[in-house]
């Protein structure tokens, strides 16, 4: 285990703080949009481009730069939140989210912002076009590494499991997954749907290194992303268990807010929860 | 111009009427992927559990089942966004359903591009062009609930493929409980000699509005609801070429591979005549108020009014 400074972790906390806020508030403004799926995946995100991702927001074209792609796109809110917090977009786009003419489209769509590494929002897609991307760093001879948060709904499409297994049969060490297990797809729970369990085995046995975090632990996903880092010759992916809606208590494991933004007075209440600014 | 009322959308107008049909019909089985609170299919879900299966977010493996259900003598509904089903699952129904041309119902939600602020991941304005290719497949477009629910009621006293478009925001009510529609038919709205508007689904009230617009300018136009897409309509057609000095086609789908495409082509061959199109000319839509998406890309009355007079005055 690493030991990770105290204040590191605060300073990541408080961040994911902010993006929450920004979450709603966005979703909230546009009157529609996914906050659930947005905020479980908020400390993942937040992780990658706060302390593991090599990326620099004044070049966001660098070559070398590790990619992250969000197949699971629906939780676009989240991403430009934090593309905001980096620098890589202005702060006062947020607030356009799903508005006409807006660069922050309902679903990430890279002909609007081209900082995006890929036009995702049909599930299923994202692991390949991330395998194209760790084929082409292993043809260039690039050290880069590429990312991709996935859905636990979206893990029941079979192309999921055609790219898992291509990964590791060509020993794609470059190409990390990580699994935002929320328990919950639209329609509802994913036991009730359709259970993906066992899901670590399933991984495994398509020839992956798997790390379980708890996926809101800062800790354990810095450490899960670090030992990644040094495997060789296999695929990994992160299954992080995490909280549909996490961090406003009546949005969690509540799956109406799966596709459904706060009304304005959810919203403020949201807010306060979460804390208003200083 | 003339206020009209919105009713349900028409994917719920299916979901309530699919609910009802069970009764009747045993032999319908229902089919979702993941999309059942968006589709309406959960209705027919919460009434018959025995014969509804979710099948989770694999529409592949959905529309391979449906064919595999309807070979064994059920009437499977299968259901999700119309971009996921026929995009995704393409080459599934090519093969397994069209190729042996089995009894499945094909009812997807979000078509054309009042799908709205979710952005063009889940607008299909190509579902119409992909699925006029496969051979002998019915495809139909209800305007508002009371033609959805029945083309729900009749689709299923044909044993064939069907594929009907449903969409997402409320319908303008166009029809009532008692208005009389014939299977594979088209419904002449308004009965004008001097030009013809052709449209259906969702835009079919700006035919409407257009039409009362002309009338105050002295034209008489005749209004066609193509609900039925495929087999095209020759016949209402070669009339309308004949009896009206031209055609304008208004639809929420690409221009390439839409009806308006279908219809030159035909009257190109049988009698040609001038054809004005009006659709989303070779792109993908993006996030937005329905509206305001449909003013970016020219779905107006406006629009049609302009092109119906161009028709008039002998322009090209
Ligand atoms: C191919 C495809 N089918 C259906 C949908 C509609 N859809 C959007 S989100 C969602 C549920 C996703 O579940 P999950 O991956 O678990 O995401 P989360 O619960 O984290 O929001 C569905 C079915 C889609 N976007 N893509």
């Amino acid at each position: 285990m690493h030991k990770i400074e105290i204040q590191k972790i605060e300073k990541l906390q408080s961040i994911a703080k902010d993006i929450r806020k920004d979450v709603i508030r966005m979703t909230g403004e546009a009157g529609s949009g996914h906050p659930g799926g947005s905020l479980s995946c908020v400390e993942i995100l937040v992780t990658l481009f706060f302390h593991i991702m090599r990326h620099d927001p004044a070049n966001p074209e660098w070559k070398d730069r590790d990619r992250f792609l969000l197949s699971k796109g629906h939780g676009v809110p989240a991403l430009y939140a934090v593309l905001a917090k980096c620098g890589y977009i202005d702060q006062n786009l947020l607030l356009t989210l799903r508005k006409f003419g807006s660069p922050l489209q309902g679903h990430p769509d890279k002909r609007f912002l081209p900082v995006l590494e890929a036009s995702t929002g049909s599930l299923g897609q994202g692991l390949s076009i991330g395998v194209g991307m760790a084929l082409a760093g292993k043809i260039d001879k690039k050290d880069h590494k590429v990312y991709v948060v996935i859905g636990d709904g979206e893990s029941q499409e079979g192309q999921v499991w055609e790219a898992a297994m291509f990964c590791s049969f060509h020993k794609l060490d470059n190409l990390c997954a990580i699994m935002d297990y929320n328990k919950f797809q639209l329609d509802g729970a994913i036991k009730e749907i359709l259970d993906i369990e066992p899901v670590v085995n399933k991984w495994k046995s398509f020839g992956w290194e798997v790390f379980e975090v708890n996926g809101h632990s800062f800790e354990e996903l810095i450490n899960a992303f670090e030992e990644a880092k040094k495997v060789k010759g296999k695929p990994q992916i992160i299954i992080a268990h995490t909280i549909k809606g996490k961090g406003v208590s009546f949005m969690e494991e509540n799956n109406y807010f799966h596709g459904k933004a706060p009304t304005k007075e959810q919203k403020e209440e949201a807010l306060r929860e979460l804390g208003k600014d200083p | 111009m003339r206020e009209w009322n919105l009713g349900k959308p028409t994917r719920q107008a299916y979901g309530e009427t699919l609910a009802e049909l069970g009764e009747e019909y045993p032999e319908i089985v229902v089919l979702d992927a993941d999309l059942s609170k968006s589709t309406h299919t959960y209705i027919f879900g919460e009434k018959f559990p025995e014969r509804f299966f979710n099948f989770g977010i694999a529409e592949a493996n959905m529309v391979s089942a449906a064919a595999g259900l309807a070979a064994s003598g059920k009437i499977p509904f299968c259901s999700s966004f119309a971009c996921f089903m026929i995009n995704k699952a393409f080459e599934q129904i090519r093969i397994g359903v069209a190729g042996s041309r089995l009894n499945v119902k094909f009812v997807a939600s979000h078509g054309g591009i009042s799908v709205g602020e979710d952005g063009f991941t889940q607008q299909s304005v190509e579902d119409i062009a992909l699925m006029t290719t496969f051979p002998e497949f019915t495809i139909v477009v209800p305007a508002d609930e009371f033609a959805t629910k029945w083309t729900i009621r009749e689709c299923v006293k044909h044993p064939e493929p069907v594929y009907i478009r449903t969409g997402r925001p409320r319908a303008p009510i166009i029809y009532d409980e008692n208005t009389k529609f014939e299977w594979k038919g088209t419904k002449t709205l308004e009965k004008g000699e001097d030009v013809t508007i052709i449209s259906y689904g969702l835009t079919l009230h700006m035919a409407l509005d257009a039409h009362n617009k002309l009338l105050k300018k002295g034209i008489k136009s005749r209004v066609i609801d193509f609900y039925t897409i495929k087999p095209l309509d020759e016949e209402t057609l070669l009339k309308a070429s004949e009896e009206t000095k031209g055609i304008v086609i208004i639809e929420e789908h690409l221009l390439n591979g839409g009806l308006g495409s279908m219809v030159a082509r035909f009257l190109s061959d049988k009698n040609p005549c001038k054809i004005k199109t009006i659709g989303i000319n070779d792109a993908y839509a993006e996030s937005g108020k329905p509206d305001e998406l449909f003013e970016k890309f020219g779905l107006t009355v406006e629009n049609v009014v302009q092109k119906a007079e161009e028709i008039m005055s002998n322009g090209r």
